[in-house]
């Protein structure tokens, strides 16, 4: 039963006792020490403790590091205000790899070993789904900061929140009635074949049709494509607007293509900013997108208008006016989502406050609270905008921006109202049991 | 290589087993529960050793099987509402069939043609996945309603969604596939796979029926695969296409390649190591898996057939 030949034998190296044992005390000494302290609970003085379910690596990675800083900003801001209930806000960080089954693995840490508060932070959808159930099982609050319709569609459960970001429906029904007003009529649909697409695949329709237009094409691009040539002649000759949300580091590959297809006669282009996150719009590449249009959620670009709470949070968060980071113009930020991880941690501020939050024990009640919130008012605290709050889908409501790509920079021409994203709730968290 | 008691052996096991067992009342609950996850996961890697460490097949395809029982399983619960026996019993049913259909194909080739076939069938069962959206949750996955995870047994409700349920429950799958695997490796079939492994054309001449032995190997070994994915559909709530992925092909191969290819015991102390250096090197650095690449890198150095492989080589020749 043994390989006699060395099948396995990967490499033919001595091995001293005294090496085996020294490796293994080493292995040993690993083992026992960081991941093995033990948390005390905390206390009325102690902070609130906050774990942060982070992107650090994997496909998320770009966003999980501005995800960090616009955290970072938030909670100085919070501390230095008197914190949550007077207590100070400390941030916990693990990385979850953009990965669903260390994402749950990473929340059923928070829980049972740091023991936080709550976990927040989360952005892709997979790892959102991924780790609903362990936050659900742990009773652990969860507020997420992932756009996805998966809170708002009431199939995850009581404890997961999202109240700093509108979710992709709400955005897709919001932009439709400029589209259909500004851009055209007809409109071809070009998105990448997987759940980010199918939002749009599926949401764009009915909402166009509303407003008396109607999607003439959709174009699905597998994710495995790096190029797209070959998909543009499906493209019907009498389309208006192309509606392209594609993502990616493909992104670049597609809109290139896409302009030597259609050179300089191509119809109206709009586009979700999600594709061009943490990318300089200036990019060699990207010329043909000049004088197209994106949904932002906050703009990237500052804006003549910004309001001072939107110049505070931009000066806090460390972003300059071309939505790059200070002091370094390449590090171009994912401003357009980012804000949610501010505009989210002063909902859980409000929240702990109202439900009188002292610790773990008092979950149910902070879930309760959360669910008691209405309106947030635009203001430091809500730079991005006036939000309404859903408690029985756990989801907030708020403007969208469209941006126009012009001089080499996106200026905002269009704010949609908090009603324009408004739809029927599809369920109620608040009748399942704490 | 010398030769084990039976008893010797099944000590052995059963001691593992117990310790596992002591285990749940004493560790902290945060690894309480990754344990609970390890187990699960090392049944995947028992496995994938039972095709890779015995019959010397190298898939890069088994996320499939995997996929196969964490699909058949959730969305038994999900889309028909079938109790967690019956979706457990259909996540079985799935991996096997689909083990049988995929060994039949690829079997027809080895080597490295092997290893390509299986990831191209992987990759074809992942894109299906993803096409199927509408019913599989594409690349976002569903969860299983917390409601459904209830294991009824007479008159006694266990929701799997308890740290000890779901502990016990991973323990007694465990156990049982450790034991039938140390059964299978001990029988004169497991000493057909080695001889297949080691000499094929040999094997042959003795008048055995490789292919029909390698095809129940593989069936064996993706309904394995299988149990691991239902149940962790089943115990942790979640299906999704990254399970699919070719990353959760290449996991397994790691983890049997640390704990020692061809030991019955190797896949558990693989999947344990593999999980204990991510989960402490990723509270210090982002790099963590430059230090899991160190970890492999020393390991293929000093323990070139993996821990128990080369403890077995060194010191324990009776180990199975």
């Amino acid at each position: 039963m043994t390989d006699k030949n060395g099948f396995f034998d990967l490499s033919k190296t001595g091995l001293t006792r005294r090496t085996a044992l020294k490796g293994l005390a080493a292995g040993a000494g690993l083992a026992v020490a960081p991941g093995f302290v033990r948390y005390s609970q905390a206390q009325s003085s102690a902070p609130i403790k906050i774990g942060f379910q982070s992107h650090r690596t994997g496909i998320g990675a770009a966003y999980g590091r501005w995800y960090e800083r616009t955290t970072a900003a938030a909670v100085k801001a919070i501390n230095e205000a008197g914190g949550i209930n007077g207590r100070p806000v400390e941030v916990i960080i693990e990385d979850d790899g953009t990965d669903p089954g260390r994402g749950a693995e990473v929340v059923g840490k928070f829980a049972t070993q740091h023991k936080t508060d709550i976990v927040y932070g989360t952005l892709f959808s997979h790892v959102v789904i991924g780790s609903a159930p362990a936050a659900g099982e742990a009773k652990m609050p969860y507020f997420v900061v992932s756009e996805g319709h998966h809170v708002a569609s009431t199939k995850l459960n009581r404890y997961v929140f999202q109240p700093g970001i509108t979710d992709v429906k709400s955005q897709i029904q919001a932009m439709a009635p400029w589209i259909a007003a500004n851009a055209g009529k007809k409109v071809t649909q070009i998105f990448p074949d997987f759940a980010f697409g199918y939002d749009h695949r599926d949401y764009l329709p009915p909402a166009l049709k509303a407003q008396g237009a109607e999607v003439i094409a959709q174009i699905a691009i597998p994710p495995t494509e790096s190029s797209f040539t070959k998909y543009f002649p499906q493209i019907p000759a009498e389309t208006e607007v192309i509606y392209h949300v594609m993502v990616g580091p493909a992104v670049l590959t597609f809109v290139k293509e896409l302009g030597e297809f259609y050179g300089s006669n191509r119809p109206q282009l709009f586009g979700f900013i999600d594709s061009l996150e943490a990318t300089d719009i200036n990019s060699p590449g990207l010329e043909f997108l000049d004088g197209s249009h994106f949904w932002e959620g906050s703009p990237r670009y500052a804006q003549p208008d910004d309001s001072a709470a939107q110049k505070a949070y931009r000066a806090a968060v460390g972003i300059d006016d071309n939505g790059a980071a200070v002091g370094d113009p390449k590090d171009v930020s994912t401003a357009a989502h980012m804000f949610g991880c501010w505009e989210t941690l002063f909902v859980v501020k409000k929240a702990m406050e109202d439900a009188g939050y002292k610790g773990p024990e008092d979950r149910a009640k902070l879930v309760e609270a959360t669910e008691a919130l209405t309106e947030f008012a635009e203001g430091p605290e809500h730079p991005q905008g006036p939000k309404s709050f859903n408690g029985k889908i756990h989801q907030c409501f708020g403007i969208q921006n469209i941006s126009k790509v012009e001089g080499g920079r996106l200026n905002v021409v269009h704010k949609t109202k908090i009603e324009d994203g408004l739809y029927e709730p599809e369920g109620d968290y608040t009748t399942q049991p704490l | 290589m010398k030769e084990a008691s039976p008893a010797k052996a099944y000590a052995l096991h059963l001691g593992v087993i117990a310790l596992l067992f002591a285990l749940s009342f004493v560790l902290p609950e945060y690894h309480h529960g990754l344990l609970a996850r390890i187990m699960v996961l090392a049944v995947f890697a028992m496995g994938y050793n039972m095709l890779f460490g015995y019959v010397g097949l190298l898939s890069l395809g088994h996320a499939m099987f995997f996929s196969a029982g964490l699909y058949g399983a959730g969305l038994a619960v999900i889309h028909l509402g079938w109790s967690v026996p019956a979706a457990f019993a259909a996540g079985l049913a799935c991996g096997a069939l689909l083990a049988l259909v995929i060994g039949l194909l690829a079997l027809r080739t080895s080597g490295v043609a092997f290893m390509i076939v299986t990831m191209m069938f992987a990759q074809v069962f992942y894109l299906i996945i993803l096409y199927f959206a509408a019913w599989t949750g594409g690349d976002q996955g569903l969860v299983v309603p917390q409601s459904a995870r209830v294991l009824v047994l007479g008159d006694t409700s266990l929701g799997l969604t308890n740290p000890t349920v779901r502990y016990m429950s991973a323990l007694v799958l465990f156990s049982i596939v450790l034991l039938v695997a140390l059964v299978i490796v001990r029988s004169r079939y497991g000493r057909v796979l080695v001889a297949i492994r080691e000499n094929e054309e040999r094997t042959k001449m003795l008048g055995y029926d490789t292919f029909s032995n390698k095809l129940a190997a593989v069936v064996v070994s993706g309904t394995i695969c299988a149990a691991s994915g239902a149940a962790y559909a089943l115990l942790f709530g979640y299906v999704g296409s990254t399970f699919a992925s070719v990353q959760y092909s290449i996991l397994p191969l790691l983890w049997v390649l640390l704990g020692g290819a061809a030991t019955t015991l190797g896949p558990l102390i693989g999947t344990l190591f593999m999980y204990y250096v991510v989960d402490i090197t990723s509270g210090y650095t982002s790099a963590y898996l430059l230090i899991v690449g160190i970890a492999l890198i020393l390991l293929v150095l000093f323990f070139p057939r993996g821990i128990l492989g080369t403890v077995r080589q060194r010191w324990l020749g009776w180990l199975p």
